[in-house]
């Protein structure tokens, strides 16, 4: 198996974390920020395993089973407030909600 | 006997503190009695003390009674101690007998007053503070009465406090007076720290022995001691005060003028006359302001038409006078001339106090005018009283005592014939100003008839001063008049005799025919101008710079003007602009900015989500890039 | 064990005069009374059984004094005594106390248990701070003080009380945490160089240390208590706390807190940093004279009565601080007199500005005058308290002030002589009150209703003690002289260079 280059990896893994970023700051619906966001954790992942890799340590891949649990977690929590967001004010926009203004 | 010399001021503070505490339950007699009677005691027992004194001379001619150590604290022991010599007994019995003949008089004067006990009460405080500053042989006994004379000045001039022109006159009199206080109280601290004690023999002792005369700290500590004498004897630059004291009732200005305050700041000099002899150039200070003094004093005098009001510059020229002797080192010239002006000053004020009064309190002499008739008793005892002040050749105190006083001046070593001159002159005024007011109140043409009638305890003080306004003299004989100097023979115990220059000695005759026609040309002039030619008088007032200067010397020369515009007005500028603290300004600096960052910051918190995500990126982004490139 | 009773009795009848007040408003009151007049009783029997050989200058540190272990890990003990000084204070703290509660006898009727409360944790505080010798003890009382007379302001003041609460807490809290970082400063730096982690005074007093840093120990120090004290510029809080609090709040504030800053510089900053305190003297000297007379010149420029009695505490102060820093045995007696004659007459002058405000419902001198017709003896305690205040001879604040300036002179004539002006425009402030209050035409018809039993029996105690004071003060020099022996031939600390 011809071995990709370490550096093709970490900038397709950048490229991803920044649609990702992108995402999370100009879209309004949550739901899309909420997708946004798995994209960067997946992103992460991605550089976690192909550091792994070059390192030939477990320990990426390790980390990457973390980051997996963690994102289902979070999305079944974020998904939760989402849908308490929609019932509370009826929309899923961020922007409309803003009670923590200073 | 002498051992009773505490009561001497116990007595009129006793009956001070009767009357505070008691004295509106008491009744009109009751408090008359009191008030009255605690002085008049004082003065009995001052009288018996006197005559055990004079009879059986204390062994080194002093008699020194310690009644307790004030505080003990780092070497320092004032104590409150009273002396009685020479000095302190010819001015306690002055005070005590004055005093007690004011009172009296004052009984029937302020007969129908509301604050009857309260006045009485004042008036025997302001008698026994006088009595401990006489006695106290400690200087910071004798501050204690210095001030307390300065509280009941003050007390007793705003007396009617219901109109704010006393209560000012009277504010001003202490504020005034304390500022010389100030002085003199800088003036003990320099004499703690460098001889470390206040008691004042011992004080005098020390300055002695380590002091040259002239020496820089005996120049300071003679220098601040005069500036509290001149604010209390209302001597240049301080004298301000006085004029305006008149807005209390008549016997308190009897009080001030004859009997306490303004003289206690001549007995200060002379009681502390060693540290003055210490500083030349100080007691010559003495001089010049006694004779300026006694000089603008008299101008105003002139010129005004309320009839206290020529009295209170009559009594600053004749301090000045005091000041002049004392200046020239005519110690017991100056107690001669204090005692004599007692008598005729507090005769002339109670006097004045009858024709006010009988008037309906007109004060103005242009509306009074030939009450010799109607008021004769006043008229009389007045004429005495005014012939004194005017110093008549032979008959009257005042000649003896100012006679003594100019003589001095002319031949002391410290004197000389300018300082002759300027009291000649003042003398010259001083009969003018006196027989203006007799001839405008009692001569001339009966301008409104008095009303009412005046009682014996009114008469009585006024008959009995008049009596020592004229005799008063006689213990003081002058070389030339049968040489019988018994007063100053008596004083010299306490106080050194005058030093001659030996050149100047021998002409004290043609001095003394000099200032007798000089008394007589004044009692003249005041004749013609007031009395016999009022048109004279007329035309020479009618040119313009001859009323601005009338008008200057009316102002008292301009002296509270100056005042106000130097340190008033800037004063109760500053108080005005800073009413409200401009220190708290930058504390409130620091709450506004602490408020102003607090809206700034809470700018940031939009509450909006990808706000903050945003700048969590740039955060990271710079924090990363700060890792990386530096 | 007297010491714990000291500050125990009021602190449990404080407690008690809160529950008390479910009963009746009049439970409180006598609570407080006898708690705070028990207190008095201990402090006099403490002065009258120890009057003898315990004051002569050497013969122990202490009148009494308790010992007992408590934080042992940090070497912190209750650590209770008293000496001349102390009892000084303790006793003011006494009377006064009394003094308060019985000011607040009509003029409190809400929530009057809470205020007693307030009021006698406030003295028992008082009376911690002036016996603790243990640093980390007299912080407690310090802080303990504090929050309680926040409450008394801010709930039992009057219009702009809010505002006034938070700016003294303000005030105080920084400065206070200022002393804690040099408290505990001063105990790792002890403990460094003594290898004994200690909290005690006395062995503190000889901590070895550079110059340097005793110097802003010092500072730290002295910023505490100079806000208390309280020493222009650091003075800002104090008109508006003093006018705002009720009287009793007033009371304490003008005679016995600010009192807590002078005290704290005699017996911590001069003791401890010998000195740095020695070559910080010139500043605090200079500022102490601008108090002086930068405190009476505002003074005369209040329309408030309170107000202007507040400012004549800052230019009176000023005198305390100038006595303290000349250090002479002279100047620190007046110091010290001038602690209690300033406590008792402005004091007074509370109680009578409260007694005023009750009556005519304003503190507006422009709308009294000619008050004396109607009410001769609250002038005539007006007219004797700001005489007083103002130093006439024969009444306590003119030995005070005359010591202060005579020990001052040997070390600066200038700064005398310019504090002596302050004695001027003090005679200013203090007839102008009398005439604005009492003096010239009466405003409005209403009588005004003089002083009764209740208070004239006040006022009586306290001219009492100032004429007593100012005739023969004999007595409390020497109470207080061996505490100021201690103070001016404490042993110089060798510092080493920085």
């Amino acid at each position: 198996m011809a071995a990709v280059p370490m550096t093709h990896v970490l900038m397709v893994a950048a490229a991803i974390f920044g649609l990702g970023l992108v995402g999370v700051l100009v879209r309004r619906n949550i739901i899309f920020v909420l997708m946004s966001i798995e994209v960067m954790l997946n992103a992460a992942g991605l550089a976690f395993v192909a550091a792994g890799a070059r390192w030939q340590q477990a320990d990426g891949q390790v980390m990457f089973l973390f980051i997996l649990a963690m994102a289902a977690a979070e999305v079944a929590v974020g998904l939760t407030l989402v849908l308490q967001i929609h019932r509370r004010f009826g929309t899923v926009d961020a922007d409309a909600m803003s009670r923590l203004r200073g | 006997m002498l051992g009773l010399l505490w009561l001497v001021p116990a007595v009129p503070f006793a009956g001070a503190l009767v009357l505070i505490l008691a004295g509106a339950r008491l009744r009109r007699t009751g408090v008359a009695v009191v008030g009255a009677g605690s002085v008049g005691v004082s003065a009995i027992i001052a009288a018996l003390i006197a005559i055990r004194f004079v009879t059986l001379p204390p062994a080194e001619g002093f008699f020194t009674q310690r009644l307790w150590t004030w505080i003990r604290v780092g070497g320092f022991a004032p104590e409150i101690a009273l002396r009685l010599d020479a000095l302190s007994l010819v001015m306690v019995l002055v005070v005590t007998g004055v005093g007690f003949l004011i009172h009296l008089y004052s009984t029937a004067f302020m007969e129908g007053d509301d604050g009857y006990s309260r006045f009485f009460a004042y008036m025997n405080l302001f008698v026994g503070m006088m009595l401990v500053l006489l006695l106290a042989d400690d200087l910071l006994l004798l501050y204690l009465g210095w001030e307390g004379v300065g509280l009941c000045s003050y007390l007793l001039i705003g007396f009617w406090y219901r109109d704010p022109v006393n209560a000012n006159a009277g504010r001003k009199a202490f504020i005034v007076t304390r500022v010389g206080d100030t002085a003199m109280a800088v003036g003990l601290f320099l004499l703690v720290t460098r001889l470390g004690t206040l008691d004042i023999q011992g004080l005098m002792q020390r300055a002695v022995d380590q002091w040259a005369i002239g020496s820089p700290l005996a120049v300071a500590v003679a220098a601040l001691l005069l500036a509290g004498a001149v604010g209390k004897s209302a001597q240049l630059p301080l004298q301000t005060w006085l004029p305006d004291a008149m807005a209390g009732p008549t016997p308190v200005s009897a009080l001030i003028h004859a009997a306490t305050m303004v003289t206690a700041g001549v007995y200060l000099i002379a009681r502390t006359h060693v540290l003055f002899t210490l500083a030349p150039s100080v007691q010559l200070a003495v001089a010049i302001i006694g004779a300026a003094t006694l000089l603008l004093a008299g101008c105003s005098a002139l010129t005004q038409h309320d009839i206290k009001r020529v009295l209170a510059y009559s009594t600053i020229s004749q301090i000045g006078y005091m000041f002049l002797a004392l200046g020239v080192g005519a110690w017991s010239a100056a107690i001669f001339h204090f005692m004599t002006h007692a008598f005729f000053k507090a005769l002339l004020f109670l006097a004045a106090g009858v024709v006010i009064a009988r008037m309906d309190d007109e004060h103005d002499m242009f509306k009074m005018g030939g009450l010799r008739h109607d008021l004769p008793v006043a008229f009389w005892t007045f004429l005495a009283g005014a012939a004194s002040l005017a110093a008549l050749p032979l008959v009257t105190a005042g000649f003896y005592s100012k006679d003594l006083i100019l003589v001095e001046t002319w031949s002391s070593v410290l004197g000389g014939p300018w300082l002759w001159i300027a009291g000649l002159v003042g003398a010259f005024l001083t009969s003018i100003y006196a027989f203006r007011m007799v001839f405008l109140t009692f001569f001339g043409t009966l301008q409104k008839p008095p009303t009412g009638r005046s009682g014996w305890r009114l008469h009585v003080p006024l008959i009995i001063l008049a009596i020592l306004a004229v005799v008063g003299g006689f213990v003081e004989l002058p070389a030339t008049l049968g040489d019988r100097p018994y007063f100053s023979d008596f004083l010299h115990a306490a106080l050194p005799a005058v030093v001659n220059d030996a050149a100047r000695a021998g002409a004290i005759a043609r001095l003394q025919i000099v200032a007798g026609l000089v008394s007589i040309a004044g009692i003249y002039v005041a004749w013609a101008l007031f009395l016999r030619h009022r048109s004279l008088l007329a035309r020479l007032t009618r040119p313009r710079p001859a009323r601005q200067l009338h008008h200057f010397w009316a102002a008292g020369w301009g002296f509270d003007w100056l005042y106000n515009v130097v340190l008033v007005q800037p004063f109760l500028w500053f108080v005005d602009v800073d009413r409200r603290d401009a220190i708290d300004r930058v504390y409130d600096g620091i709450a506004w900015s602490a408020r102003a960052g607090w809206r700034a910051l809470s700018a940031t918190e939009t509450g909006r989500v990808r706000t903050y995500a945003t700048g969590l990126t740039l955060g990271a982004i710079v924090i990363t890039a700060i890792v990386i490139f530096l | 064990m007297t010491l714990v009773w000291l500050v125990v009795v009021p602190f449990v009848a404080g407690a008690a005069a809160w529950v008390a007040d479910r009963w009746s408003h009049a439970w409180p009151r006598w609570i407080a009374l006898a708690g705070i007049g028990i207190d008095l009783a201990i402090a006099v029997t403490l002065w009258f059984g120890t009057s003898g050989a315990a004051l002569v200058p050497g013969a122990g540190p202490w009148l009494a004094e308790i010992d007992v272990r408590w934080i042992d890990a940090l070497g912190i003990h209750l650590h209770f005594a008293i000496d001349g000084l102390s009892l000084l204070l303790v006793l003011l703290t006494g009377l006064l106390g009394v003094l308060a509660v019985a000011a607040s006898w009509t003029e409190i009727q809400d929530r009057v248990g809470a205020f007693h409360f307030q009021l006698l944790w406030i003295l028992s505080g008082l009376i911690g701070v002036f016996t603790a010798m243990d640093l980390f003890l007299f912080y407690f009382f310090w802080e303990m003080m504090l929050v309680p007379m926040f409450f008394l302001i801010g709930i039992w003041g009057h219009e702009r009380r809010i505002y006034a609460a938070t700016k003294f807490f303000l005030f105080t809290q920084v400065s206070g945490l200022l002393m804690l970082i040099a408290i505990v400063a001063l105990y790792i730096v002890h403990g460094r160089a003594t290898g004994t982690y200690t909290f005690d005074v006395t062995a503190l007093a000889g901590t070895p240390m550079s110059s340097t840093m005793s110097w802003w120990l010092m500072l730290g120090f002295f910023g505490a208590f100079a806000v208390k004290l309280p020493m222009v510029p650091l003075h800002t809080w104090l008109p508006d706390a003093h006018t705002e609090a009720p009287t009793a709040g007033s009371v304490v504030l003008a005679s016995l807190l600010l009192k807590t800053g002078a005290y704290g510089m005699l017996r911590f900053v001069l003791p401890l940093f010998r000195d740095a305190a020695a070559s910080f003297a010139p500043v605090a000297i200079v500022l102490g004279v601008i108090g002086v007379v930068y405190g009476a010149a505002l003074a005369f420029g209040q329309t408030d009565l309170k107000r202007l009695v507040a400012y004549t505490s800052v230019s009176h102060m000023g005198f305390v601080l100038i006595g303290i820093f000349a250090g002479t045995t002279i100047a620190l007696q007046g110091a010290i007199l001038q602690i209690l004659c300033h406590g008792l007459s402005t004091g007074a002058l509370f109680i009578l500005a409260g007694a005023m405000q009750e009556r005519l419902h304003t503190r507006e001198m422009g709308r009294m005058g000619g008050l004396w017709a109607d009410a001769p003896r609250m002038g005539g305690m007006t007219l004797f308290f700001a005489l007083a205040s103002m130093g006439l001879p024969g009444l306590g604040n003119f030995i005070a002030e005359f010591l202060v300036l005579a020990g001052t002179y040997r070390v600066s004539p200038i700064a005398t002589i310019v504090a002596s002006t302050g004695l001027i425009v003090s005679t200013v402030y203090a007839l102008w009150l009398v005439q604005a209050a009492f003096q010239g035409p009466r405003h409005g018809t209403a009588r005004l209703r003089d002083l009764g039993v209740r208070e004239m029996a006040t006022m009586a105690v306290l001219v009492a003690a100032l004429v007593w004071i100012g005739l023969y003060p004999q007595s409390v020099v020497d109470t207080a002289s061996p505490a100021i022996a201690r103070i001016t031939s404490a042993p110089r600390v060798a510092s080493r260079a920085p």
